[in-house]
């Protein structure tokens, strides 16, 4: 067991862990953040993606001793009521079948727009391909990312 | 948006505290509460009046619909409302939702499956809103002094000529007096002003912010985490297990096997028996248990043939073998072969098929083979239990909660009014959700520890302690006279441990010399539900060999399919056919008229048709692939549907988007393999899903315009894909491809 302070959508959260927990789980089961999801536990579906200083990581092959001072982004903290232009274009596409997969989409999204504004398809699949969504909804992701990045 | 005015600060504390709301009006509220830092719930269910059991209103006219069935995708917390909502006349900005409770008497079988939410609902549901709107008539009638048959309503307002005018919060009061009428009338299909116009998902917001929505996200104070160890393999059980080092990890509370059912049990169709003993872990949290189960040190053995007793829907218990011992993918498909060279049930039989093709100047048979299929869905199993001696409390994901109740009172040994499910929305379903052994085994654990627990599966777990869909095969058979007419068609088509065939569909009733004959293999892998099992393989055999026959025959793939319809409308050939011939072809000509089917083939593009029918409706796909880095790669697909009236237009394009892409992928790559009773596959890396850059760029889907009543739609586009993508794959490759999935791993054009 070990203390961290971790700045976690602009708040410092102490936690007393063990190092080697992942941070998906310090999110879920110490710090009541259900939004970052479980899906493979191996850095293979995204389901967990959250920002570590603005880059998109998958949270569930991160242990929490490596955060240190990164600032952490969960896809609660992405914006305080929804209106994040990636989010808003969610909305607007109406993307989300069972939805499950789509906060790890939501931050992988986020993170390439940031990067890349105006991304052509080619860099979109390649950000998103470690996302998987199993209702199959990635021709609405697609179109939604490029919605987001008009505004 | 000034209804928002009107509302109180009390109605929208009422409306964050609903479990459902989500519509924009709904959003408001919630944003305003958490900018406002409220979160408390306060209890003001006595400001709902309640019309039917779907309907509650508030006098500020904020009304809430229960939707019966649990969401995992289908769109039933949008769709199902606004079936209610258009009969009730009321105003979509002012209407919430919210899951109901699982209570059959009041919201009927809520069972999430078989395409049938909204078939199923279709009537009642309107019944409840056309009910409560005239309710709502009659109470201003008395209230103004005016006969009911002057009283007009429009977007929640009831108003009379005379000028009188009162929204349907300021009548609910009244109403709930009035008695419930019967034999309402229900509007004609061009009345609508809600159902067939696409509305947003009324979840969509809590969706992307992240809300706890899942059953994974549910908590209770005290709530403890547990994981089950089960058999690495079927055909294996516990033997013994040695717990010392598991219980000295950190955070354990408990480490202790549980049994699901007693010898003698008698089985429901539901009731699944893939692994009865397994080792449980419990602890505080996940990481802790996931690290103290890998401590466990078990002793397993290989099991013996058993007895099961199954007695299904209903009637007498049957008795099951279930063989033991440990099965490979590699035997299976040889003890497949020579059961297929064996006598089989015949299923239906018409004209002299032997005959046929005794006498035949030509015959083509082929075989086709498939293997079983993991569901996946991204939200593994898991279920909250708490068991006390006052009730057991279960909440969590499923589709079918009125199918696992009387188990659970069995297995716990209470009255069934004691056992409580709530269901949350499912991070997928697919069929996997509608067998309910994960709430056995959470019951279980919860009872033995006295205490909240939260069951969870890994995804290895999920993946390998699966209700596959089975393995198939099928070998088809046609017969041709001097002039290549098709005089014959057989199919004979066996399983592990089910067979896949649906004799009574096409082309059934458009051949004269038909047979269709079916076998089985038992085995100890647990197989079910899986988005139209039975129909995914057939639709990839037989609309693969039916693009076979059409190129012997020289004919265009879609005319053949036309011409074979044709018959089977005019003359169809025996009894029982399960199709309507003319939906069917309906399809065929739509996705042929969108697709531009015919039209000079683009360079590098191979295209592929099928069709196919089930779950009640129709549909058909053209898809183009091209050949991309080695890899053959779905660029485009055109899609016809025929589902009756479509409720929500957005959200079924939606739905058939991802079954279509869902198809592709299990299609290409879709597989799960045994070797000694243990899966090969175990997580994503070596189970492959089809991914974002493997998804079409386009999929165009249009639905037949009619005002037949809402079919099936969360599986029928999904069997087609398979037969299409095979027979774009022949044209891609110039081979044809009989073996699912078609690209394994590593294998390039
Ligand atoms: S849960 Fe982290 S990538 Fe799948
Ligand atoms: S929406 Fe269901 S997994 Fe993506």
């Amino acid at each position: 067991m070990a203390t961290f302070q971790l700045k976690i959508n602009g708040k410092v959260r102490k936690v007393e862990v063990d190092p080697s927990t992942p941070v998906l789980w310090v999110l879920r089961d110490h710090l009541n953040l259900q939004g970052t999801k479980y899906g493979c536990g191996m850095a293979q579906c995204g389901a967990c993606t959250i920002h570590v200083d603005g880059m998109a990581m998958r949270s569930c092959s991160y242990p929490v001793s490596a955060v240190g001072k990164q600032a952490i982004t969960t896809i609660e903290g992405l914006s305080a009521n929804g209106e994040h232009p990636v989010q808003q274009a969610w909305l607007e596409h109406d993307v989300a079948q069972c939805g499950y997969c789509q906060a790890g989409q939501i931050m992988s999204a986020a993170a390439l727009l940031k990067g890349n504004p105006a991304p052509s398809d080619e860099d979109i699949d390649a950000a998103m391909s470690g996302n998987i969504c199993r209702c199959g909804t990635y021709l609405r992701i697609k179109d939604a990312i490029k919605s987001a990045a008009k505004k | 948006m000034e209804t928002k005015k009107n509302i109180s600060r009390r109605s929208f504390l009422t409306s964050s505290a609903l479990a459902g709301g989500g519509l924009m009006l709904s959003f408001s509220w919630l944003t305003e509460a958490r900018a406002a830092g409220k979160t408390e719930a306060l209890n003001l269910a006595n400001q709902w009046t309640e019309l039917t059991g779907y309907i509650r209103i508030t006098p500020d006219n904020v009304i809430k619909i229960m939707v019966p069935n649990p969401e995992f995708g289908q769109n039933v917390m949008t769709s199902l409302p606004m079936m209610v909502a258009e009969e009730l006349d009321a105003d979509w900005k002012n209407v919430v939702v919210e899951m109901a409770p699982h209570d059959n008497l009041k919201f009927g079988s809520q069972f999430t499956g078989g395409s049938m939410s909204v078939r199923t609902y279709w009537k009642p549901l309107r019944n409840a809103g056309a009910s409560a709107r005239l309710m709502l008539c009659e109470a201003a009638a008395q209230a103004w002094g005016v006969p009911v048959s002057e009283i007009t309503t429009k977007a929640g307002v009831l108003s009379h000529a005379g000028g009188k005018t009162a929204t349907y919060g300021e009548m609910a009061a009244k109403a709930a007096a009035v008695p419930v009428p019967k034999n309402v009338k229900l509007k004609a299909p061009k009345d609508f002003t809600i159902v067939s116009r696409s509305k947003k998902n009324t979840e969509g917001i809590k969706v992307v912010t992240g809300k706890p929505l899942f059953g994974l996200d549910y908590r209770q104070e005290g709530m403890l985490i547990a994981m089950v160890q089960h058999p690495p393999a079927f055909g294996m059980k516990l033997k013994s297990f040695d717990a010392s080092q598991a219980l000295k990890m950190p955070g354990i509370t408990g480490v202790f096997p549980i049994r699901l059912f007693d010898e003698g049990y008698e089985r429901s169709a539901f009731d699944t028996r893939t692994f009865n003993e397994l080792v449980v872990v419990v602890g505080r949290t996940t990481w802790e248990v996931m690290n103290a189960r890998k401590k466990l040190k078990v002793q397993w053995e290989v099991t013996t043939d058993t007895k099961e007793k199954v007695k299904g829907w209903s009637g007498p218990a049957r008795e099951e073998i279930v063989p033991g011992g440990l099965e490979s993918t590699a035997s299976q498909l040889t003890q497949m072969q020579e059961r297929a060279k064996q006598a089989a049930t015949v299923l239906r039989k018409d004209g002299d098929p032997e005959a046929a093709f005794k006498g035949a100047a030509h015959v083509i048979e082929r075989t086709y083979n498939a293997p079983f299929l993991a569901h996946n869905t991204m939200e593994p199993m898991n279920f909250f239990a708490h068991v006390t001696p006052e009730k057991a409390l279960l909440v969590g994901p499923l589709q079918a909660p009125s199918l696992i109740t009387g188990t659970l009172a069995k297995v716990l040994n209470i009255p069934v009014e004691k056992v409580e499910i709530q269901m949350t929305r499912m991070g997928g379903g697919f069929g996997r959700r509608a067998y309910g052994h994960y709430l056995v085994e959470a019951a279980l654990i919860s009872k033995k520890v006295n205490a909240p627990v939260k069951l969870m599966y890994t995804r290895e777990d999920d993946m390998t302690y699966g209700i596959y869909r089975p393995m198939y095969t099928a070998t088809y058979r046609a017969a041709f006279d001097a002039d290549k007419n098709l005089i014959g068609f057989h199919v004979k088509g066996g399983g592990i441990p089910e067979h896949p065939i649906a004799a009574n569909r096409f082309p059934a009733g458009a051949v004269d010399n038909y047979l269709a004959e079916g076998w089985e293999i038992p085995s100890n892998i647990t197989i079910g539900a899986f988005r139209a099992p039975r129909s995914n393989f057939n639709a990839a055999a037989e609309q693969s060999f039916l693009d076979e026959l059409a190129e012997y025959m020289g004919k265009d793939p879609i005319s053949f399919r036309l011409d074979l319809l044709k018959r089977a409308k005019a003359n169809p050939v025996g009894k029982n056919n399960e199709y309507d011939a003319d939906r069917y072809a309906g399809v065929l000509e739509l996705v042929r008229d969108k697709s531009g089917w015919g039209s000079p083939a683009q360079a590098g593009k191979h295209r592929g048709v099928a069709a196919y029918f089930c779950h009640n409706s129709y549909a058909a796909h053209v898809v183009d692939m091209v050949v991309r880095n080695g890899e053959p790669y779905v660029e485009q697909v055109t899609s016809a549907i025929d589902c009756g009236i479509v409720v929500n237009p957005d959200a079924a394009q939606n739905m058939v988007q991802g079954a279509v892409v869902d198809g592709i992928g299990n299609a290409l790559y879709g597989a799960l393999t045994h070797k000694d009773g243990a899966a090969e596959q175990t997580n994503f890396h070596n189970y492959r899903m089809i991914r974002h850059n493997e998804a079409p760029k386009t999929i165009d889907v249009h639905f037949v315009q009619n005002e037949i009543d809402p079919t099936g739609l969360g599986e029928p586009p999904f069997p087609p894909v398979f037969g299409a993508v095979a027979n774009a794959l022949y044209k891609s490759t110039g081979k044809r491809h009989y073996n699912q999935p078609f690209r394994p791993e590593g294998v390039k054009i």
